[in-house]
């Protein structure tokens, strides 16, 4: 990461536009000699907390495609611990961002761009979000990032297997995986919801020092 | 941490108590999917097909050997204890013969050279990808 990023500067990273700093406000301190001749996107430190999120949730995703797997589709979803953490400390609108980045960059990363592994994901990724908006809402005294971890990993069974059947495999065949793939989704939700609570019980007792808390008070 | 002695179960107090409610009814809908989905239908007839007509239509409860004529020749259809097998078919590679015995309902051997099939079905009929 280079030192600009740090302080907030803008980068000349083509692609999402920011909606947040008003349009044609030049930053002084700019390291280009002539920023006119270039395309400058203004960033916001939020811009650059989704961007880094997004980051570690695509370097999962990398780590996940080397475990090997006994069905295709069945996976632990590690990235799902970012867009968990993402949700309950910076709320919904951030966990799309953080997880919908992953998706597209994580599709151009491995080539899958458009392919039906793709729509795959998307759809999981789609029907996790939608569930995770509701169970956001459930009373947090009693539900945690565990509860959350298993609503979405049924939801992302869930949507996928829509896909499928309705597109890929218009067959009733699937159903017969539908029971592994749900056992699956119980597991890893129930790992994922534990590992991404108690890395925020880490972060906010000072274990984990980088990033965490400070950056959760700068973007409140 | 504060409790070492029990560091392998730390982690369960981060499951509330509407966790393990989630979990429980998440277990449960696990277990009744398995239970639907899995529970392989018990075949009633068998369907068997010659020259993609259907030849006869015979129920698995009595044992019977019944010859089908194909172009190659005949093949030979053997319904033993609720079970059905192509017990000899005319055909160059022996597929049918070789897929052994047919039990749950859906099942289908094919014996493409000679042009004869037999399916198992059970009291409604499924779709699936042959006559989606």
């Amino acid at each position: 990461m280079q030192e600009s990023d740090r302080k907030g500067l803008p980068r000349t990273t083509e692609g999402l536009r920011p909606k947040l700093l008003p349009e044609g406000k030049q930053n002084p301190e700019s390291r280009f000699p002539n920023p006119e001749s270039r395309i400058l996107l203004h960033t916001t430190a939020e811009d650059h907390h989704v961007a880094r999120m997004a980051a570690v949730a695509l370097g999962l995703t990398l780590l996940e495609g080397a475990i090997p797997s006994p069905l295709p589709g069945v996976k632990p979803g590690l990235a799902n611990i970012v867009t968990l953490i993402v949700l309950a400390r910076y709320g919904w609108r951030t966990a799309v961002w953080v997880s919908l980045l992953r998706v597209f960059a994580g599709s151009l990363l491995f080539g899958n761009f458009l392919t039906p592994g793709f729509f795959l994901g998307l759809s999981g990724a789609l029907f996790s979000l939608l569930v995770l908006a509701l169970a956001q809402h459930l009373p947090k005294r009693w539900f945690g990032p565990v509860s959350h971890s298993i609503y979405a990993a049924f939801a992302h069974i869930a949507g996928q297997m829509a896909v499928v059947y309705l597109w890929l495999i218009p067959h009733a065949g699937i159903a017969y995986l539908i029971p592994i793939f749900a056992t699956a989704a119980l597991v890893f939700g129930t790992v994922n919801g534990l590992i991404a609570a108690r890395f925020m019980d880490n972060a906010n007792n000072g274990i984990s020092s980088r990033g965490g808390a400070e950056n959760a008070e700068k973007i409140k | 941490m504060n409790y070492p002695e029990i560091k392998h179960l730390a982690v369960l107090r981060y499951i509330k108590a509407g966790d393990w409610l989630t979990l429980l009814s998440g277990g449960v809908c696990v277990v009744l999917l398995t239970l639907t989905l899995w529970s392989g239908e018990l075949a009633e007839k068998a369907v068997i097909r010659s020259g993609g007509k259907i030849f006869r239509i015979v129920a698995l409860s009595g044992d019977q050997q019944i010859e089908v004529p194909g172009p190659l020749g005949i093949s030979l259809i053997s319904v033993v204890n609720r079970k059905v097998r192509i017990a000899s078919d005319p055909g160059p590679r022996q597929y049918c013969v070789r897929q052994g015995w047919l039990q749950q309902a859906g099942e289908i051997a094919l014996c493409l050279p000679n042009q004869v099939s037999v399916e198992l079905i059970g009291s409604h009929k499924r779709y699936d990808s042959l006559n989606y």
